[in-house]
């Protein structure tokens, strides 16, 4: 594979590994800095790449792989994950965000779900695959991943509904 | 959408059942204006959805790294390395051969001053032969 033909493929979905990342490691720089990072990786492996069938679903793979590496470093530092950019200003995400209350409140709570759920989350509502690529990134039965995103979808919906009786803090 | 049609494939949803069309249908829903006030809670779920696809990566990603550099860097250390060893060595012998031409030096020196004496030497003798020879020229 040339460059020309990884930036025609590969490049793409940058945004979605950068999406995942953020997810996960909850940071944007230790997002940026994944995304840099697993497209180096990428790109130097990118002669086995065709073996592949789906690179997107490789690099989603290998993006959930090396997020978990990053989370698990930082426990095994004792460092806790302390983000002082969580309502980060900039992006127009962001800015949107911070208009509406209980959007942010859906971003916190998502954050709260396990990780699993929270990547089936990320990949489903966020990103629309099907269950079967998303089966096939996480080395998952399809049933299984239907199981774990029905528990997440109503958990949130569950959460909104009792901040929602609370009144919104 | 019909509000019934709305709450069957809510229920769908929540069961991971809808396919990714019916869940745009749900998307497309919920970021109107008419959205049935109990179901008020699925617009900041959904709408949130929506709005982190549009989050992008706004960095340049670099393909050949920085870390390429290491590589590199090791090259020029060993090259440095080669180098300085090979200067080494050409000033190890350099001091080895003036050393050798000093001490063959040191040899010529004594044995030209111990020639030097044994000419010295043999002119004595000359002169005692050119006396004696006066000697002998006389008496004859």
């Amino acid at each position: 594979m040339d460059q020309s033909e990884f930036l025609k493929k590969v490049m793409p979905f940058k945004d979605k590994v950068f999406r995942l990342a953020k997810r996960l490691l909850i940071s944007t720089e230790e997002a940026e800095d994944a995304t840099q990072e697993l497209y180096f990786k990428l790109w130097k492996n990118k002669s086995k790449l065709s073996e592949y069938n789906s690179i997107e679903a490789f690099a989603m793979t290998m993006t959930k792989n090396y997020c978990f590496d990053r989370l698990k470093s930082k426990q095994a530092n004792n460092l806790s994950l302390v983000h002082s950019n969580y309502k980060e200003g900039g992006t127009s995400l962001q800015k949107r965000v911070e208009l509406n209350d209980s959007v942010s409140l859906v971003h916190k709570l998502i954050e709260n779900l396990p990780e699993q759920q929270k990547i089936i989350i990320q990949l489903r509502d966020i990103e629309q695959y099907e269950f079967d690529e998303i089966a096939e990134m996480l080395n998952m039965q399809p049933a299984a991943i239907r199981v774990s995103l029905s528990r997440a979808r109503k958990t949130i919906k569950e959460q909104l509904i009792k901040q929602h009786n609370y009144g919104i803090s | 959408m019909e509000l019934v049609n709305v709450e069957k494939l809510l229920k769908k949803y929540l069961d991971a059942e809808t396919s990714i069309a019916e869940e745009n249908e749900l998307k497309t829903y919920f970021s109107g204006d008419d959205v049935a006030p109990h179901l008020e809670e699925y617009r900041a779920m959904f709408g949130y959805f929506s709005a982190s696809k549009n989050e992008i990566f706004t960095k340049t990603i670099q393909l050949k790294s920085r870390k390429l550099n290491w590589k590199w860097l090791s090259v020029a250390a060993s090259a440095v390395l080669l180098v300085s060893v090979y200067t080494g060595y050409q000033k190890n012998q350099q001091a080895k051969a003036e050393k050798i031409y000093q001490e063959t030096h040191f040899a010529f020196a004594m044995l030209s001053a111990n020639l030097n004496k044994g000419t010295a030497a043999i002119n004595e003798l000359q002169e005692f032969e050119t006396t004696t020879n006066r000697i002998f020229n006389k008496a004859k």
